[in-house]
């Protein structure tokens, strides 16, 4: 018993002592960090520069949804059709690239990407349906045009040249990870830096008060449901050739991992508080955690309770932070 | 049996106190009700009517005092505690569950159980004890009916019904005619008149002195959170009822200072919006601090949103400077010199997560903006300068808002319309709810802004506060003009019998 006292007694001290610790700054990377060392342990592969390059590849997909997703959830939406959109852009674009040629592929699937995030922005915007009926209405209703114009079989024969992109490297980085860096810079500067951005925060933060200060408030969800189809568009166009195909059955459920990684970043899902910077960690929270747990050898099933832990866990541990501040 | 012994009261409250924060709400108010009467509550906005009954349905605990049921003492905590004594609040805003039925919504949370079957509802039970008491009160209504498709009438007797239902021998009636039309308030009496009959006694507010004074027995009257005093109304006039409401010198000092008038900046003719605005012509001149006064309801805060593009109008036009505008939205509105201070800082006026200087500059974006990219030193700048100049109380410019007091906060938004380089003012309710040192820096404020060539137009419910600053008076009363009056002209009975029972006035242009 008396152990067990001094010990409690030790933590409190501790805890006292890391108050003045910024965890809100420092706390997530800390637990990358503490990742990187707990699996590096166990499986000395993690840390080869071969291992890193592949998380960098896995996670470059879902770190482009990403940057969408929380310019909708920002705005006080969320945007649920990423994934299904994946889907379609990439039969779209296999198709075009088969008939018009590699520019015209890629140009088609970013550019149906922006048509649907466009839908989603207007129906949002202009028919006032709440974000998460309409983009859920275009997860489902993507999702079936891209069975229907590939017949629900993939594309196959694309041309070599395309492959480079998910495939190729630049300076030993791999190019999709290139191109999610670029999108997340700009994603990251159009938040902090643009009047959009300004609005984007003050629009999810207070809707009405936006709206009285003089924002066109439809014209910002517009552009934020437009990004976030763009941001897909490039995805998929990167998914398609880094899968050498066109598929229909792309990217199911990872809306939820966007979504997913925007919270674990700490931006409210309410609306008004984050960024890109905070998602960028929380893409890297699930990419290190699947790679990590997969060298392992955790089954993938097993991986999956293991993230949902830390989507609560890490609300958890926000909420607790500023109910104390 | 002797008369004496009949009328003594099952109620009384002695000695209530109740503080919020830079507010004494009421201060040693006493008050009582005796079975079967119909206890009037009387007082201007923010005599503490409301904090009143609250306290008796549990929603806030009196600071001091004691509350006896029977000449016993009760402690009411929680509006379960009041329920349970028997004592039942139909507030203005229904508590009813819209898509249940009336049934449904007169038990709600006390189903009754199947015979031997507990947790199984007996909705044949449900429905015939329902359909009695509607019955009894005279109200036409199919229990099986959903409440949404109900007119609001009948949804008030739904709630007498559930409050019946609770064993009420209390009912506390918060301005129940408010909404009603002149039909629906005689049906609403004869079934207050039914409850008397059964010994339940209803305190009723209303600011309709003829309408209290045909269905009430007696009246106290409160003002600034002091009982002035309890009176039958058999016996006495609405003019007496008036001067008690208001009848007090001004007590606070307002810094006014007497601008010459300048040229006409606004000026709205004939402005309607169906159901809301009726017909108003105004106008308002640079230098011209233009008080509008009224009850809670009369369509104030509606003629702000109009004017400002947040709500359609169906006629009527509006002129800037001379100019007649097409303003659609808030955007026209900024674009033509207007803002507008919204009467729920934290809802409407305020990012409450945002900084300081992010909840400044959002009105100002373009003055930073090139090609979309904002130049954030120059916001930080402009920032400080207006966190100086209005004197903004605050640690640092990255502050969130929300964790500024009351009247920093309104600072905050005087500062953003400040400048966006408005020069029409529409402040609502400017002073609710800040410390009385934060008050005379608004006043402050608003005497720099007419200074400097603005027109400021100041909605308020403290009648104070619309004599001591306003240059002219407008009295809205259901959603029209009932009253205009100049700052010499303007008394507190003046302004109050024009509220309560003016009628349209058109003469509203000056020249």
């Amino acid at each position: 018993m008396a152990t067990v006292e001094t010990e409690s007694k030790k933590e409190r001290r501790t805890l006292s002592l890391t108050r003045w610790v910024p965890w809100g700054r420092i706390g997530l990377p800390l637990v990358i960090v503490l990742m990187g060392v707990f699996f590096g342990a166990i499986n000395p592969n993690f840390w080869t520069m071969t291992n890193l390059t592949n998380v960098a590849r896995q996670v470059s997909i879902l770190a482009l949804i990403s940057v969408g997703e929380t310019f909708a959830i920002l705005s006080a939406g969320i945007d649920l059709s990423v994934g299904s959109l994946l889907a379609i852009v990439s039969v779209i674009c296999a198709q075009t690239m088969l008939e018009y040629g590699v520019a015209a592929g890629i140009l088609a699937g970013i550019l149906i990407g922006a048509v649907c995030g466009l839908i989603n922005g207007l129906l949002i915007a202009k028919a006032r349906i709440p974000p998460f009926i309409a983009t859920l209405a275009m997860l489902v209703g993507a999702r079936g045009a891209a069975l229907t114009l590939s017949g629900g079989l993939p594309i196959a024969g694309l041309p070599k040249s395309f492959l480079t992109i998910g495939a190729g490297y630049i300076l030993g980085i791999p190019i999709p990870a290139i191109i999610a860096a670029i999108v997340m810079l700009i994603g990251y500067f159009i938040l902090s830096r643009t009047s959009f951005g300004r609005s984007v925060y003050a629009v999810g933060g207070n809707e009405e008060a936006a709206m009285l200060s003089g924002i066109n408030v439809a014209r910002v969800k517009i552009l934020v449901y437009l990004l976030s189809g763009i941001c897909a568009g490039i995805a998929g166009v990167v998914l398609t050739s880094r899968v050498i195909s066109g598929q229909p059955t792309l990217g199911e459920v990872q809306e939820l991992y966007a979504i997913a990684a925007v919270v674990i970043g700490g931006s409210k899902i309410s609306g008004g508080y984050g960024g890109v910077g905070k998602t960028v960690l929380g893409v890297l929270v699930l990419g290190l955690l699947n790679n990590g747990l997969n060298l392992i050898r955790v089954s993938s099933y097993v991986q999956l309770i293991v993230i949902g832990v830390i989507i609560v866990l890490a609300v958890y541990v926000d909420l607790l932070r500023s109910r104390r501040s | 049996m002797n008369g004496e012994e009949a009328i003594k009261p099952f109620l009384e409250m002695r000695g209530i106190v109740k503080q919020f924060p830079g507010v004494l709400a009421l201060n040693r108010v006493d008050f009582d009700l005796r079975p079967g009467e119909v206890h009037v509550l009387l007082g201007e906005n923010g005599a503490g009517k409301s904090t009143l009954i609250k306290i008796l349905s549990g929603v806030h605990t009196a600071d001091e005092g004691e509350i006896l049921l029977d000449g016993r003492p009760v402690h009411i905590r929680t509006p379960h505690d009041a329920k349970a004594l028997g004592i039942s609040t139909i507030f203005q805003e229904f508590t009813l569950v819209p898509d249940m039925s009336v049934a449904e919504n007169i038990f709600l949370g006390r189903f009754p159980s199947l015979p031997g079957a507990a947790g199984f509802v007996d909705w044949k039970r449900m429905r015939e004890e329902s359909a009695a008491l509607l019955r009894s009160l005279n109200v036409e209504v199919d229990p099986r009916t959903p409440v949404r498709q109900l007119g609001v009438a009948k949804q008030q007797m739904v709630e007498i019904a559930k409050a019946l239902s609770m064993q009420a021998r209390i009912i506390v009636m918060d301005e129940p005619t408010a909404a009603l039309a002149s039909a629906e308030i005689e049906q609403l009496f004869r079934t207050i008149r039914e409850l008397k009959a059964r010994g339940v006694a209803v305190i009723y507010i209303s600011h309709r002195l003829e309408e209290v004074r045909h269905i009430g027995d007696r009246a106290t009257v409160l003002r600034d959170g002091e009982k002035i005093g309890t009176v039958p109304l058999a016996t006495t006039s609405i003019d007496e009822l008036i001067r008690m409401m208001v009848g007090r010198e001004l007590k606070e000092k307002f810094p006014k200072v007497e601008v010459p008038r300048g040229e006409e900046i606004l000026r709205v003719e004939h402005l309607s919006r169906p159901g809301v605005l009726h017909d108003i012509s105004f106008n308002l001149f640079r230098g011209e601090i233009l008080g509008i006064a009224g009850l809670v309801g009369a369509g104030r805060t509606e003629l702000a949103r109009a004017i400002f593009g947040a709500d359609p109008i169906s006629e009527g036009r509006v002129l800037v400077k001379g100019q007649p505008v097409q303003i659609t939205s808030p955007r026209d509105a900024i674009r033509h010199g207007l803002a507008l201070l919204p009467e729920d800082r934290k809802r409407h006026g305020l990012v409450l997560g945002m900084t300081v200087a992010g909840n400044i500059t959002i009105t100002m974006l373009d003055q930073f903006t090139r090609a979309g990219v904002m130049d954030l030193r120059k916001e930080r700048s402009l920032a400080q300068q207006f966190v100086e100049r209005i004197r903004i109380a605050t640690p640092s410019l990255d502050r969130e808002v929300r964790y500024l007091s009351g009247g920093n906060q309104q600072k905050v938004v005087v500062a953003k319309w400040v400048g966006a380089q408005a020069d029409i003012f529409l402040f609502d309710e400017p002073t609710r709810g800040i410390d009385v040192g934060a008050k005379v820096e608004v006043y402050h404020l608003m005497n720099e802004l007419v200074q400097k060539g603005a027109g400021v137009i100041m909605i308020s419910s403290e009648l104070p506060e619309i004599l001591g600053m306003s240059d002219r008076i407008l009295v809205m009363r259901a959603g029209r003009i009932c009253g205009m009056f100049h700052r010499s002209e303007a008394t507190p009975e003046r302004i109050l019998d024009a509220a309560i029972s003016g009628e349209p006035v058109y003469a509203c242009m000056e020249a």
